[in-house]
């Protein structure tokens, strides 16, 4: 096969789980067991080659039952892409619609149209398993990128270096490696002659390459003459000797939080070359690969963490908050914070935990139990107990159950012997436990 | 309550010791009468203390918020109340060349066919050189002697790229590989390993100039809403539920599982030292003598607050925030910039206002910057591309105001690719501010510090 190392491990629920979590949006109820029981091979295979997609549960509504209006409605973007995660049979394929999201980070900020961002994610649903050479060409004359990226304002009369400096330094090549100012100057020409129109209504309109607007002179591009046309300018990105490893690392440090040994890297990089530069095949080795199931965990991003929590507890969309709860969390989707993208090293400080914080309370909203008349026995352990059932038993590290059982026992001490108060404390407690377990270090990461 | 009215000849720390003994006289009120409708706690008791020109809320809302406030206002009692720098990020490489425009060089209006600007103050230590009519509000401050200028900030062979130079900036070196930031690692020098204030990112997320390798620091957005609650969970039980957020981190081999852990106990930290700036009915729990800009962006809000907190004598060292406005200029550049840049420089000039009228301003220096400038033709978009050096700022009583650096000229002082060269280093002016600010070993904090020439900064 490929030459890239497999896990050869037990692959039981907790191993198909963290599968499901770095390929996908974590398991629904008995996901995790049913996937396990496929082996790894099949379970890698179901992921990567998933079938026609299937919405699993009710449509997602916003707070008053409406449906949403993701192209117009600020914010409903956000939500209406959350629900697909939500609900999706596909969870590789959003996973990657993501991934490609941070890695062609385009913000809406700079686009200006919620229409054409839900245009650019469908391009990445719809290609994000096939040839990368096709997805930067797809992406290069992506209208929401022409804007973002001034593509549009690019010109034989007035060139513009935007997206020809990222192409190569974020896109394809890495900061530095294999290409100097000169190849920014020289790729922008060769990527000359995009132009869209504008409409008092519809604002950008008519996206279009138009010849007259085109240099087609001469170009130097890596060593290299040639008349070069935008075209040209992707495939010298992509068959450029310092790309495919960087494709490789990059995309590897989406699913594996631990780098990849030099022969890994290696076997991968051949594999990506040999198959004309897929992406699928390399995603599938990575998925297989067991630095994914023995090495370190990862912070879930934001609105993984999100996602996943609504799909454990079967929670369709019926609420837009999750639209300023991801941004407190740090993630608003179509709104990255630069065209690098998310910085994924770092998703947790103190003011992006209380985000974390946040959503917890909003998930967790329509399950808590009222004091004044819920039945709830007036045991710590059995507290705690019951609070580790509603989010079917996640493993949780000796320090985190210590902090469950000291705050349950403390909680129920301060009833004392009044009455009203062992009716409700224990009540408060249990949601206070569900809430202090979802925000645990065992469930912000996988 | 009016209780303190006699306070104002106690010292800094007496007042808030003597503030936060009132607050937390009678605790708990939350006994009788039960019980409570969901969601109130305690009952609070708002204690305003005026004096010493300053302003502080103390609420006697929790036994835990009190005592570990009164933590930190003891070891910043116990020390000479601590030097502070703030880092203002131009994000997106601000146009050295418009924010002081060289229009006393023949070469500017034959680069700037579009963009040329005209008006504006001049600068008196080099008449070539015009403010931007936007950065009145600095253009002001300089006049008093408060700011220092330098007009082609940077380092050799610049980075083009945004996120590249940013980096080297944010961490005091042209080392791709270095994960704390500079102030991170002065505080990893020189600050303490339990108190997350001292490096204070006042934005989403921590500026990557704060990171550190060990000791803790914080991120807010708004210290007066920096609450937890839960559904349906109130009174004592909530108290011990918050308590439990700072026991969930544990030492684990995992490095994943470890950064969440020692996150909680931040966010604890944090809750407990800011309980005090806790707005509970919607009234500003701060109020100070300054009117700040109006605006939806939270830049001149954020300054407000931090000089109420600096008031209050919380333990603040580094301080980063990002400054309003769009400065990645390549096309529309008149309009966006003059926005930004006229919210940045009122907001500073406010803040610097209200520093002096609480009695701050020495001990509190602003640096303005941005991790490049912008190419010195313009682009045929209105706009300009990425460019090499830069303008920066110093702001603050005790800077020197002294030019640091010249502006170089259009004709001799562009490189190959048409971008201005750097006459200074920002590393230069890091391992001086480290020097002369804070009193420490710059070579502890920047590599290869003693390198590079340290222009004097501080009076």
């Amino acid at each position: 096969m490929s030459g890239v190392a497999v896990y050869q491990g037990r692959f039981g629920p907790a191993e198909a789980e963290r599968l499901l979590w770095r390929a996908g949006f974590g398991p629904r109820r008995g996901e995790a067991e049913a996937l396990a029981k496929l082996g790894l091979e099949e379970a890698v295979a179901s992921l990567a080659h998933p079938g026609a997609e299937r919405l699993v549960g009710p449509a997602p509504r916003d707070e008053k039952g409406r449906p949403l209006a993701p192209s117009d409605a600020w914010g409903q973007d956000h939500v209406w892409w959350l629900d697909r995660m939500v609900r999706t049979s596909r969870p590789l394929v959003e996973r990657m619609a993501l991934v490609w999201h941070d890695w062609f980070a385009t913000s809406n900020i700079g686009v200006g149209s919620q229409r054409l961002m839900l245009h650019q994610n469908q391009l990445f649903r719809a290609s994000g398993l096939g040839s990368f050479e096709h997805l930067l060409q797809d992406v290069t004359k992506d209208p929401a990128m022409l804007l973002w990226l001034n593509g549009s304002d690019n010109s034989k009369q007035s060139p513009n270096e935007n997206y020809a400096r990222e192409m190569m330094e974020l896109f394809t090549l890495g900061a530095g490696r294999g290409y100097g100012e000169r190849d920014v100057r020289q790729q922008a020409r060769a990527l000359t002659g995009f132009r869209n129109g504008w409409s008092r209504s519809l604002g950008p309109v008519r996206f279009r390459f138009d010849p007259a607007y085109h240099d087609p002179g001469t170009k130097t591009i890596f060593g290299r003459r040639g008349t070069y046309s935008w075209k040209d300018s992707c495939r010298l990105c992509v068959t450029h000797p310092d790309h495919p490893s960087f494709f490789v690392n990059k995309l590897w440090g989406y699913f594996v939080a631990d780098p990849p040994d030099r022969a890994t890297q290696r076997a991968l990089e051949q594999l990506y070359v040999s198959t004309r530069y897929e992406v699928r095949p390399v995603v599938e080795a990575i998925l297989r690969h067991p630095v994914l199931f023995e090495g370190s965990r990862m912070v879930k991003p934001p609105v993984v963490y999100n996602a996943g929590l609504l799909r454990t507890l079967g929670r369709p969309i019926d609420t837009t908050a999750w639209t300023w709860l991801d941004a407190m969390a740090g993630q608003q989707l179509f709104y990255p914070p630069n065209v690098a993208g998310w910085d994924d090293s770092r998703w947790l400080d103190t003011a992006t935990w209380r985000g974390r914080w946040w959503i917890a309370q909003y998930v967790l909203q329509p399950f808590a139990l009222d004091p004044a008349h819920a039945v709830v026995p007036f045991d710590a352990r059995a507290l705690v107990d019951r609070a580790l059932a509603f989010w079917h038993r996640p493993a949780l590290g000796s320090a985190t159950q210590k902090a469950l059982h000291t705050f349950a026992r403390r909680a129920l001490a301060d009833a004392g012997g009044t009455s009203w108060k062992r009716q409700q404390y224990p009540a408060m407690a249990q949601n206070a436990l569900r809430h202090l377990i979802a925000v645990s270090p065992e469930l912000q990461t996988s | 309550m009016d209780g303190c009215r006699g306070c104002a000849g106690l010292s800094r720390s007496r007042l808030l010791h003597r503030a936060l003994a009132e607050a937390g006289r009678g605790l708990p009120a939350v006994e009788p009468g039960m019980p409570l409708p969901a969601g109130t706690g305690l009952t609070r008791r708002r204690f305003l203390v005026r004096g010493l020109s300053a302003a502080v809320a103390v609420y006697g809302g929790s036994r835990l918020g009190f005592d570990a406030f009164g933590e930190g206002v003891a070891a910043a009692a116990a020390r000479p109340a601590p030097r502070v720098l703030v880092s203002v990020f131009l994000e997106g490489g601000a146009d050295g060349l418009s924010l002081l425009s060289p229009q006393g060089d023949p070469l500017y209006a034959k680069l700037r066919p579009q963009l040329a600007l005209s008006g504006g103050q001049q600068l008196a230590e080099d008449p070539t050189l015009n403010w931007h009519p936007s950065l009145a509000g600095i253009a002001q401050l300089y006049g008093e002697k408060k700011v220092t200028v330098m007009p082609a900030i940077g380092y050799t062979d610049a980075n083009q790229s945004h996120f590249t130079s940013r980096h080297y900036w944010e961490v005091g070196a042209t080392d791709a590989s270095l994960r704390t930031g500079w102030l991170g690692r002065y505080l990893d020098h020189a600050g303490t390993g339990d108190n997350p204030l001292q490096g204070l990112s006042l934005d989403d997320a921590l500026a990557p100039s704060l990171a550190t390798a060990s000791v803790p620091v914080a991120s807010l957005s708004s210290p007066d809403q920096y609450n937890f609650s839960s559904n349906r969970v109130w009174g004592p039980v909530e108290e011990r539920m918050l308590e439990a957020i700072g026991q969930l981190g544990s030492p684990s081999s995992d490095p994943a599982l470890r950064t969440a852990g020692a996150v909680a106990s931040q966010v604890d930290r944090l809750r407990r030292q800011l309980l005090p700036f806790q707005s509970h009915d919607g009234n500003p729990s701060q109020t100070g003598p300054t009117a700040y800009p109006q605006s939806d962006d939270p830049f001149p809000g954020r300054l407000s607050a931090l000089a109420a907190m600096l008031a209050a004598g919380l333990p603040i060292r580094c301080v980063a925030l990002t400054a309003p406005g769009e400065y990645d200029t390549h096309a529309d550049e008149p309009t966006a910039l003059a926005q930004g840049l006229q919210l940045t420089a009122d907001s500073l000039l406010a803040f610097q206002r209200d520093l002096e009228a609480r009695g701050l301003a020495d001990r509190v220096l602003v640096q303005v910057w941005s991790e490049f400038g912008r190419r010195a033709a313009e682009n045929g978009d209105s706009g300009t591309d990425h460019g090499a050096a830069g303008v920066g700022f110093l702001i603050g009583t005790r800077a020197t105001g002294t030019m640091v650096g010249e502006f170089p000229g259009l004709q001799d002082g562009l490189d190959a690719d048409g971008n201005l060269r750097a006459t200074a280093d920002f590393r230069g002016v890091y391992a001086a501010l480290l020097e002369q600010w804070f009193g420490v070993d710059a070579a502890a904090v920047i590599p290869h510090a003693s390198s590079f020439r340290r222009p004097a900064l501080v009076t």
